[in-house]
């Protein structure tokens, strides 16, 4: 019983971080500019990779390997952000303009 | 459900490929390269190869796209249109094509059990490995013990690597801190370089030290311990990463490296065994054979994570001092 609750709480941790992956992706492919599509990767980079994660980390049960998982969750909620913050201060330092919709023209 | 993600991975590495062939832009180009390469390190884990996963993931993915964007921030990051017609090309592509996968018919099936390469030397060493040097990653007991002759001459290949690109670029230390002036209002880069150099020597430490029971070994240590310094050039610019590991240093530590691995294999001769035959070094030859590879795997990565950061100053210290 106790395995079978943990098997469906796994589960849904994976489901959910497959469709966060799957929004991010669509994100990066519809969105109009650079940094909105940055903001889209980011969302798939910190929020699908951490639940797969942690789905993954529920299948592992106590276990070297959930200690593995534990150590690159903890890697990835440091470098992800910190990546795409970099690239977004990179292209404002390069100069490159948000794309901003006027609703007045 | 193994054939299937085997063809998801084939299927994407080939989209890759026509994207890298087909694009003009040098940065996306390497950027593809680097997720080629991450492709092929997710191949050879399904495939049961993590060593070999371990190290196309560090050295494809992670320095040679760092060394390939230092190149293009030397000199363009847009191809050249070819001035020829694409016909004759085509045709010698087409043809070695077609003569490689006739090849391959005479080949064994993939998988296939009664290979050759399965049935010949793969078994002893699969059968003598627990038995004569009692290491569980039987890679590295190929790697380094059977195989050490072969090693060696990798080792070697990786430092005249090191000594060509010295000769080529030489080695422009910088007194003043070379940096693009924005990247000191990134702060949130620099702290978490700060914060993460140490994890990531203590992590090459971890992959050099238990490679006889994991994946892993002095190649891949070496690689993960120059990228480290290499976000350190990243984050804190290129002079202090420059005063953090002297130049000397760094040369020093290459031929170190390969002289370790060497004065291994003398010092087993002069203990009355052959060249690199580590059993003799202790009274059991299975300690023996792992404080052999201990050290040579020592002289693998000191090697390595020297040459890499060689290379890596070699590339970036030319580009500023070209403008100045």
């Amino acid at each position: 019983m106790m395995a079978l609750a943990l098997d469906l709480l796994s589960w849904i941790f994976l489901l959910a971080g497959a469709a966060f992956l799957l929004i991010g992706a669509i994100g990066v492919l519809r969105f109009p500019d650079f940094y909105t599509r940055l903001h889209a990767v980011s969302v798939c980079d910190t929020m699908g990779a951490g639940l797969v994660l942690i789905g993954l980390m529920l299948q592992g049960g106590l276990s070297l390997v959930t200690v593995k998982l534990l150590l690159i969750f903890y890697f990835m909620m440091f470098t992800c952000p910190t990546a795409v913050h970099a690239l977004a201060q990179a292209a404002l330092q390069g100069k490159l303009k948000p794309v901003v919709e006027d609703r007045e023209s | 459900m193994e054939h299937f993600i085997d063809i998801v991975l084939l299927g994407l590495l080939m989209i890759t490929g026509f994207a890298i062939v087909r694009l003009r832009s040098l940065l996306a180009v390497t950027m593809l390269t680097s997720i080629y390469s991450l492709l092929s390190a997710a191949l050879f884990v399904v495939l049961d190869a993590v060593d070999v996963a371990l190290t196309e993931a560090a050295i494809g993915a992670g320095i040679s796209t760092i060394l390939m964007l230092a190149t293009i921030a030397q000199t363009t990051d847009r191809e050249k249109v070819p001035r020829h017609t694409p016909l004759l090309p085509l045709i010698v592509v087409i043809t070695t094509g077609a003569a490689l996968i006739y090849g391959t018919l005479d080949m064994p099936h993939y998988g296939d059990p009664d290979a050759p390469v399965h049935r010949h030397m793969a078994a002893a060493y699969l059968h003598d490995t627990p038995l004569e040097i009692g290491v569980p990653n039987v890679v590295t007991s190929v790697l380094a013990s059977y195989r050490g002759y072969d090693t060696l001459g990798e080792v070697t290949v990786i430092f005249t690597a090191g000594i060509g690109v010295l000769v080529l670029l030489g080695y422009h230390t910088r007194r003043q801190n070379i940096q693009p002036p924005g990247i000191k209002k990134i702060v949130v880069l620099r702290v978490i370089a700060k914060l993460f150099l140490p994890l990531i020597l203590l992590f090459a430490l971890y992959i050099l030290l238990h490679g006889d029971y994991g994946p892993g070994g002095g190649f891949q240590a070496g690689v993960i311990f120059a990228t480290g310094f290499v976000l350190y050039a990243l984050a804190f610019g290129l002079g202090n990463a420059q005063r953090l590991i002297p130049q000397r240093l760094l040369h020093s530590l290459a031929a170190a490296g390969v002289l370790i691995y060497a004065a291994v294999g003398i010092e087993v001769m002069l203990l009355g065994g052959k060249f690199l035959e580590y059993r003799v070094l202790a009274d059991d030859p299975v300690t023996g054979q792992h404080l052999g590879i201990m050290l040579i795997e020592l002289g693998v990565g000191i090697t390595v994570a020297a040459v890499m950061l060689i290379i890596y100053f070699g590339f970036v210290s030319r580009q500023s001092s070209g403008d100045s």
